[in-house]
């Protein structure tokens, strides 16, 4: 039983292992050296391809920025559509600095925010209501599939009559966009739990809440996270639209109206803000799930 | 209840399975009593019904005819009283050792310090002391089987149902647990019913074993296991010299049991 354990060692103790081995005797002394010597080399190894990748990522970055920037400059490309980097970073250094940027930042990402943790919460809600009734998710399966397979977007005029043009309206159309999809894909999962941990819980008497709240949950936990990430992109459209459509502030809104007064730096400037802001929430997610996700469980 | 009285009975029980294309009887008309601290087998042919009795013993569902007892009273569902370990371990990846061993108590609502302290109890009764705060990912499968074990003994069950509890482990590991789990039972003075395809397992760990036959599912013939092998752990009794002639007359049975059924599979 022990030499079982034995063929897997936590990864932590590794390098513990190698320095206590220190004291022994000249022979023993060789053997961790040689082993801390291919683990040196190893991590060496990691290290320079790591290096390469980041630099090339860089170069590209660098050309592209550049490329553009002498594109604009010397009118191979028309610099009143396509604008270039430097004139794009003085729309952003003047309007961060004059304050004009902030509130349109702050209402898109406040609403984007609303928009996937509300819809993971909903459609979460709503797929252990199918899963509780067995029933319903059998009545209502076609009509998921219909609403599903819907361009949600289509949906925008209606909200907006029925909710007025405003915030209502646009985290509307953003959980559209939202809701259903975490419905189908987490009620699919916790139909799908383990047969053996379900009947574990059944023969220990377990009611179906306990069933819920002992297996089913903590089982979907992982799929919940990530539906979360998922949830990010598609809130980033629906918000995105919802602001074409009726916003008054907002980076969609500056794009609209950067388009109508033909000013495509503004245009270009707020896409750049977009990807940031959506680059770092998908990043703080992600953190999240890590946090929440490794804690103790199985590497499946 | 009394000590007379059989701790489980099967009355007159038959079991049908209805589906879309139609229903088939998986047990016939079975009779069949344990006493109290005995430890029966089940062995049969695939087909021959074998988990369906232990489902029925265990109430997960009931009988489409006769009676289920237990105590001297009629099953109506999964109960404390009543243990079961499966195949698998089915340890929640996410709960610690010490919260998977005392899963059936939370579900039960006892958590008294009395009812922790016999989990840490347990768990250092079959060799865990010191993974209490671990996770099942950490441990090998043999360590996970016997942390199953204490999860169903945390309960304080009178009776075991042993699902084929040892055969997705190795050899060597499997005849630890033999012995683990039958001192254990031996100890508590529990009653249990074992079902398993190996017939050397059947022999080595039981008081009585029950050959079944299938098509439909029902018993064959009972074997009693005589006292001297009775008495030993499972490994010693694998060498008992009178070891071989009770696993050939399993054989002998289970063979034209075999046959008499078809290969209706």
């Amino acid at each position: 039983m022990s030499d079982d354990k034995a063929c897997h060692p936590a990864g932590g103790d590794k390098e513990a292992a190698s320095s206590e081995d220190n004291g022994g005797p000249h022979g023993g002394d060789d053997r961790a050296g040689w082993l801390k010597g291919l683990h040196a080399a190893y991590r060496r190894r990691e290290r320079s391809i790591g290096a390469a990748v980041l630099s090339v990522q860089l170069l590209l970055l660098a050309a592209f920025v550049l490329l553009w920037e002498a594109a604009g400059r010397l009118k191979w490309i028309d610099p009143l559509l396509f604008s270039y980097p430097t004139k794009i970073a003085a729309q952003l250094a003047s309007s961060s600095a004059d304050g004009t940027l902030w509130p349109h930042v702050g209402v898109t990402v406040a609403e984007t925010a609303a928009g996937f943790v509300l819809g993971t919460l909903i459609g979460t809600a709503l797929a252990a209501l199918l899963w509780w009734f067995p029933f319903v998710s059998k009545v209502f399966d076609p009509y998921l599939v219909v609403f599903n397979s819907l361009p949600k977007v289509a949906l925008g005029p209606i909200f907006i009559v029925a909710m007025g043009q405003g915030f209502l309206s646009i985290l509307s159309v953003t959980l559209s966009m939202t809701v259903i999809v975490t419905t189908i894909g987490i009620y699919n999962r916790f139909r799908d739990s383990e047969p053996g941990l379900v009947k574990v819980v059944r023969l220990l008497g377990g009611t179906r809440l306990q069933l819920f709240r002992l297996v089913i949950l903590p089982a979907s936990f992982p799929v919940i996270i990530s539906t979360l990430k998922v949830n990010v992109g598609l809130a980033w459209v629906g918000v995105i639209v919802g602001e074409f459509l009726v916003a008054k502030e907002g980076l969609g809104y500056l794009i609209i109206y950067g388009f109508q007064v033909f000013n495509f730096t503004l245009v270009l400037s707020t896409l750049v803000v977009i990807a940031a802001a959506a680059t770092l929430m998908y990043q703080g997610v992600a953190l999240l799930e890590k946090k929440l996700v490794s804690g103790g469980r199985e590497p499946s | 209840m009394d000590d007379k009285s059989p701790m489980l009975e099967l009355r007159g029980v038959s079991h049908v399975y209805v589906g879309r294309k139609g229903a088939s009887l998986a047990v016939d008309r079975m009779e069949l009593a344990v006493g109290h601290g005995e430890f029966i087998s089940l062995v049969g042919p695939s087909g021959c019904g074998k988990t369906t009795v232990l489902s029925l013993l265990a109430g997960l569902f009931p009988p489409a005819a006769g009676q289920v007892l237990l105590g001297g009273k009629p099953v109506t569902g999964p109960s404390a009283k009543v243990g079961y370990m499966l195949q698998q371990d089915c340890l929640l990846p996410w709960r610690t050792i010490r919260d998977n061993a005392g899963l059936g108590l939370d579900i039960a609502g006892r958590r008294a310090a009395a009812e922790r302290n016999r989990v840490e109890m347990l768990l250092e009764e079959v060799g865990l002391a010191g993974t209490e705060g671990k996770y099942p990912g950490e441990l090998s499968g043999g360590m996970r089987q016997r942390v199953a074990l204490a999860r169903t003994l945390a309960p304080e069950p009178d009776v075991l149902l042993l699902d084929e509890p040892f055969s997705a482990l190795d050899m060597h590991i499997k005849m630890q647990l033999e012995d683990l789990v039958q001192a254990t039972l031996h100890k508590l003075g529990k009653t249990a019913v074992l079902v398993t395809h190996d017939l050397a397992e059947a022999a080595a760990m039981s008081d009585r074993v029950i050959v079944l036959g299938r098509n439909p599912g029902r018993i064959r013939k009972e074997i009693a296991v005589p006292e001297a092998i009775r008495r030993l752990a499972p490994t010693e009794a694998r060498k008992h010299p009178s070891f071989q002639a009770l696993f050939d007359a399993l054989w002998v049975e289970l063979n034209a049991g075999e046959r008499e059924g078809g290969s209706h599979e």
